[in-house]
């Protein structure tokens, strides 16, 4: 009978733990189909705002406008038809809060029930006329044609370097200047954090004494527990300007400072991975190096750095994989200008902070808001990459031993 | 439920917390808590507002609240930001009885909610004037609309081009996110688009440390945000004819042309229900609050 409730309750055990390993990939996976679903979205919208119709008078010979050129004929940089393939005439720009300069709120109606019938008498009679109005009030007999966008597609969207989600008519969503602007910031981390906290590891391993390693590896670990928005705050006001005067700098928000921030941030994890690493050395490899005369620095150089190898690996794409994903600190500190960076000087714009400062305003299903989660994917895919190379390298480490 | 309580969800965790620490504002959250003590005390709770929008208003939505309450034992008024947007389309739901705004209905929002046959009443509640910034150390000081323009679509690109020293312009701007951004590009920028290379920053906060600290740096801000660290800039609308400094003087007899009205929306089927906090907001002592807060009263 004892035996039996026995059995009974390793049996509850074993299924509660299957359940719960079941339900926690299941959640995983939806969250990335979730992710993905949303992402690849964006690829069958058009940049034109949902609901809204450019048009122009019947006899334009212009049938098509990539999106780009709309941003450039709204911000009056291109103000001739020619420019596009049209007549030489000018542009004349037209969007529905400009209705009142051309007819009275009674020629409209009090419940714009008029709308539709001024829309079309109005493109119907400018030549010229680009027009930018809401679909509802697209008139059933609409004289003018309408000009059709072509939807974003992967190309536009990977080597587009105008990161424009919200402006009217037309969007722009080119993420090159994002993704580029991630890995520098993130590359830069790495090459600051990875020979600091692989001589701070190797100081702790072999050099300190116990007492000082017992005190210095608490205060490193206490580094991962600051919360990142105080990194941020740190590096705007003294990282910030300490690169502006170094560098004589016309602005201080930089890549650079993106870099030493995560670097900082990144140190904890790669410090006490790799310590670890280095600590797990047989003992009787290094006496044997030492009795062959080797000195300390022989040693480390040619024992201990080399068993160790893949745990530094390890740590150094730990370190990464944070960087890459971090948010706040780079939100406060890189500038956030959408351009591609050609220096360590220039401010850049990172995939996380765009999400993070552009996310609660994008409206929901809208185009915006699925380049926000098709960014995302991006990163997932980044740091996929690098989960796999964790992975890669363990397995290598196994096969080492 | 005789708990009266002000709830402010921050969208922006961290930019608040930005503006918090910058500028020393620490004591506010201290009266919020006294708030919710005394409000514990109060008797029976009659009606409950919700008030959601532009995150501009805010903060003085938020004292409003808390010093009508105080008044009125038994009033609930729970106040969200999130954005403009954010508060007329909830408005629009009905998940809010008042709507938050930092500028008036755009045509199509009109045609919108023409289309859901709601009747909306607007009430014009204060102005919140715009400041141009730049370093202390800046020669510069009043810039024309049209230059304006200019550095923030990136046609003009040094100091010198509007009368400074030969130093690279680096113009700062808010997230797309924000109310202000916005309102910049329609009324400063006459709609064209910023320039690709501009700098973005997550809150104002973030905004004058950085013109403080970068010497060919430019901005704009919050009439209520300007500090001694930073410059704000004489600003001409008619073409360089008369230049206007900001202030609060300025801004109140519309001299100064960078203001733009904050207005509360809402419902005619709930007007009786938010009438006597929008009474309390437009009265002498709502308006009051108004100025502490640093926007621009309603001249009368």
């Amino acid at each position: 009978m004892k035996r039996y409730f026995h059995n009974l309750g390793e049996k509850l055990i074993e299924g509660l733990i299957t359940i719960s390993g079941t339900v926690t990939s299941i959640t995983v996976l939806l969250i990335v189909f979730f992710l993905f679903k949303e992402g690849l979205g964006i690829f069958s919208q058009s940049p034109v705002a949902e609901g809204s119709v450019i048009a122009v008078h019947q006899n334009n010979p212009v049938k098509e406008l990539k999106a780009a050129e709309v941003k450039e004929i709204f911000d009056q940089n291109i103000t001739n038809w020619k420019e596009v393939g049209g007549p030489n005439a000018p542009i004349k720009l037209f969007s529905i809060d400009d209705i009142t300069d051309y007819y009275t709120e009674e020629q409209i109606g009090a419940n714009f029930e008029h709308l539709p019938q001024r829309l079309n008498e109005l493109v119907a009679q400018e030549p010229n006329m680009l027009a930018f109005f809401p679909e509802e009030y697209l008139a059933k007999d609409f004289k003018g044609h309408r000009i059709e966008l072509a939807n974003v597609s992967l190309g536009d969207f990977l080597l587009g370097r105008q990161w424009y989600p919200t402006i009217q008519p037309a969007v722009q969503l080119g993420v090159l200047s994002l993704i580029l602007g991630t890995l520098w910031v993130s590359l830069g981390a790495i090459l600051i954090a990875l020979p600091l906290g692989l001589a701070s590891a190797i100081y702790l391993a072999e050099i300190a004494n116990p007492k000082v390693r017992n005190i210095l590896k608490p205060v490193i670990e206490l580094l991962a527990g600051i919360p990142s928005v105080v990194y941020g705050f740190f590096g705007l006001v003294v990282i910030v300007p300490l690169i502006q005067d170094v560098f004589g700098l016309p602005v201080g928000e930089t890549a650079l400072a993106g870099s030493i921030v995560l670097g900082i941030m990144a140190l904890p994890t790669i410090i006490s991975v790799s310590e670890d690493a280095m600590r797990t050395t047989p003992r009787a490899m290094k006496e044997a190096s030492l009795a062959l005369g080797a000195n300390k620095w022989q040693t480390i150089y040619k024992v201990i750095i080399p068993y160790s190898i893949s745990g530094i690996s390890t740590a150094a794409i730990l370190g990464i994989g944070r960087a890459i994903g971090e948010t706040m600190a780079v939100l406060m500190v890189t500038g956030n200008a959408s351009v591609i960076p050609h220096t360590f000087l220039e401010p850049v714009r990172t995939i996380p902070a765009t999400i993070a400062a552009e996310l609660g305003e994008a409206p929901q299903g809208g185009i915006h808001y699925q380049a926000l989660f098709a960014l995302g994917c991006i990163l997932f895919l980044m740091t996929l990459a690098i989960n796999l190379t964790v992975d890669f390298v363990s397995a290598k480490k196994k096969e080492n031993r | 439920m005789n708990t009266t309580m002000i709830k402010s969800i921050k969208t922006q965790v961290s930019s608040l917390l930005v503006a918090t620490l910058l500028l020393g504002a620490c004591s506010k959250g201290g009266d919020a808590k006294k708030e919710n003590v005394e409000g514990d005390k109060a008797t029976s709770g009659a009606t409950t507002i919700t008030v959601k929008g532009s995150d501009t208003v805010l903060p003085l939505a938020q004292q409003e609240a808390e010093k009508f309450m105080a008044k009125n034992q038994g009033a609930a008024i729970t106040v969200v930001g999130g954005g403009t947007g954010v508060g007329l389309s909830a408005m629009q739901e009905g998940t809010t009885d008042i709507a938050m705004a930092s500028r008036g209905l755009k045509t199509e929002e009109k045609l919108k909610l023409k289309g859901a046959k709601k009747d909306v009443k607007e009430a014009l509640i204060a102005y919140d004037a715009l400041s141009i910034i730049v370093n202390p150390s800046n020669k510069v000081s009043q810039l024309t609309r049209e230059q304006l323009e200019g550095i923030f679509t990136g046609k003009i690109t040094n100091w010198k081009e509007v009368g400074g020293a030969d130093e690279k312009i680096v113009p700062y701007s808010r997230e797309t996110s924000s109310g202000t951004y916005e309102f910049f590009k329609e009324h400063v920028m006459d709609k064209k688009n910023y320039a690709n290379g501009i700098l973005m920053m997550p809150a104002t906060g973030s905004i004058v440390q950085s013109v403080s600290q970068t010497k060919g740096a430019i901005g704009y801000i919050g009439l209520a945000y300007e500090t001694k660290e930073v410059k704000a800039l004489a600003v001409s609308y008619d073409q360089g004819k008369t230049f206007v400094a900001p202030s609060m003087e300025a801004a109140k007899n519309k001299t100064y042309p960078i203001s733009r009205p904050l207005f509360f929306f809402y419902d005619a089927t709930s007007e009786a229900k938010v009438k006597p906090f929008v009474d309390y907001v437009l009265s002498a002592e709502g308006q009051n609050t108004v100025q502490e807060i640093g926007y621009i009263p309603l001249s009368k």
